[in-house]
């Protein structure tokens, strides 16, 4: 039993807010579903499946589910931060090719700008019943600085430069420029970026993504419902799933997840790495980035500090064009969880609908990735590969 | 920069790691060790994460290890370095490195078990570590 073919992403939107101080959370989650009923050509009453993770407002989805007034057959709000998204594109497809569902709708919305959450640089603590807080907490592990002890290691371990580091922040910031949404628009430079000022060791200021409220939906629908709606065709070919943790102290802070996410998803896909025409990859920060371009098989392992150098990562003139919206880089990184902006602008690729100074030719490949919770201590990730029929 | 003191949040303990704080109130640094396939782990637990058995037990690590990764999050007030030792005993663990030179800190650098208090008067303190 495969996914493969069974089921297609039919609607997305980004929410263009960057800042949402006139709007409640549970109304961005609502705006963006509502934008990607519109985007597909349905409305809510053609939605049987929903699913939402940790930003959602409420008991599970139970809240949003009343708040939108669905009435469904299937809800899932599997939480792995960031990831969850990606991961919800495969368990819905998983439910369409089950029967459980055709329309699914998957939101993801926030206001940490709103709210004035310091979301790089204070520790956050989720509760002193998660057993591993009382062992982590008090020495203040932020997203920040367990990010800068994976680029820490990797550099000792395979002698990556933060001049390469950076070269994933000028890319993301040559394709910012055109999106006229993007909280950053400037292009950079690799000498802008090693010159920002120094976060938290070896990550600087422009080595770290942006902050922003904002949302966005995917709807996800069987191929019968696919077929019967007037936009291009985005067939789900595969999806991988796989959490990485501590090893119970075996750790390894240079590899991400994505080292068995990725390989599920190509062997069901039946594709591989360097078939892929468009990449969209979770960029929290640039050493994400070339962590799971590495881990995904588009380069060797240690290698990804080569492979992102001197623009390869740049629409129209690397190989592997990545983030063409500007990515959580430089455009939108809703909720502090980019997962679903990544599957956006992968679907916006393969319809032909990325900017046109960004769109790759004949895109009909491509491959988003998403990581949630963190590289430096537990993470979910997600892969899924999609086509254009 | 030279570390300055830092305010450590008190661990809140649970029936699964009382015994953990109890023994950090006498300065002992504790890891978990599986009787049944002879793995130590840390954070310590009532099953080992390695074979799933629940025969385990604590064991004194000596407190001497090296620096496997950190980061001096310079944003912070005041700023200081976090850091995963690998304790010779074998596991990783996430701790602060203290009383050092926050400009000069490597990877594979020596490093040895020093307590430091926390912020609840009678709370159990910390494993922390510093330069040998």
């Amino acid at each position: 039993m495969s996914i493969n073919g069974k089921a297609y992403i039919a609607g997305v939107y980004e929410h263009p807010t960057r800042k949402a101080v006139d709007k409640s959370l549970a109304q961005l989650h609502a705006e963006s579903a509502m934008g990607a009923l519109a985007d597909a050509g349905l409305t809510k009453d053609d939605v049987d499946g929903y699913f939402c993770a940790g930003d959602a407002p409420g008991l599970g989805p139970l809240s949003l589910v009343d708040y939108m007034g669905l009435n469904l057959k299937h809800m899932d709000a599997t939480e792995t931060g960031g990831s969850s998204y990606v991961l919800h594109v495969g368990h819905a497809a998983e439910a369409i090719a089950m029967g459980k569902c055709s329309v699914a709708l998957i939101t993801l919305a926030g206001r940490p700008r709103a709210e004035g959450m310091a979301t790089g640089t204070a520790p956050r603590n989720y509760g002193s019943s998660a057993p591993d807080v009382a062992f982590e907490f008090p020495f203040g592990p932020t997203v920040v600085n367990m990010y800068a002890m994976c680029a820490q290691r990797h550099m000792y371990e395979y002698g990556t430069t933060s001049e390469q580091l950076a070269w994933i922040k000028v890319a993301a910031s040559h394709h910012a420029q055109y999106n006229e949404h993007a909280m950053l628009r400037n292009v950079v430079t690799v000498d802008e970026v090693v010159n920002s000022p120094m976060i938290s060791d070896p990550l600087h200021r422009l080595d770290c993504c942006v902050i922003s409220d904002g949302g966005g939906a995917i709807i996800v629908t069987s191929p019968e419902v696919a077929k019967s709606l007037k936009r291009p065709l985005v067939k789900v070919l595969g999806a991988g799933e796989a959490p990485k943790h501590q090893m119970g102290g075996k750790i390894d802070l240079t590899y991400s997840g994505a080292r068995w996410s990725g390989p599920l998803a190509f062997e069901e896909a039946g594709v591989k790495p360097s078939d892929m025409k468009y990449a969209s990859i979770y960029d929290s920060f640039t050493i994400t980035v070339l962590m799971q371009l590495e881990d995904l098989g588009f380069c060797e392992k240690g290698e990804g500090g080569k492979f992102v150098s001197d623009g390869n990562l740049i629409a129209g003139t690397g190989k592997l064009p990545f983030n063409t919206d500007g990515g959580g880089l430089c455009n939108n990184h809703p909720a502090n969880r980019g997962g679903l902006t990544k599957v956006i602008e992968a679907v916006r690729q393969l319809r032909g609908e990325a900017h046109h100074k960004v769109q790759v030719p004949n895109c009909d490949l491509a491959l988003a990735h998403g990581t949630g919770g963190s590289l430096g201590t537990r993470h979910g990730s997600a892969t899924v590969i999609m086509e254009r029929e | 920069m030279t570390d300055q003191k830092k305010v450590f949040p008190t661990p809140i303990a649970d029936p699964d790691t009382e015994q953990f704080w109890s023994a950090a109130k006498d300065h002992k640094l504790m890891i978990g060790s599986c009787k049944s396939c002879g793995e130590k782990y840390y954070y310590p637990r009532g099953m080992c994460p390695h074979c799933g058995g629940s025969d385990v037990e604590l064991v004194q690590s000596s407190g001497k290890g090296e620096i496997y990764s950190w980061s001096v999050l310079r944003r912070a007030e005041p700023p200081f370095a976090i850091a995963y030792v690998t304790l010779d005993e074998g596991p990783t663990m996430m701790t602060n490195i203290i009383d050092c030179d926050l400009d000069n800190l490597k990877i594979g650098q020596r490093v040895e078990l020093k307590f430091s208090p926390t912020e609840e008067e009678n709370g159990a303190p910390v494993p922390t570590f510093k330069p040998v």
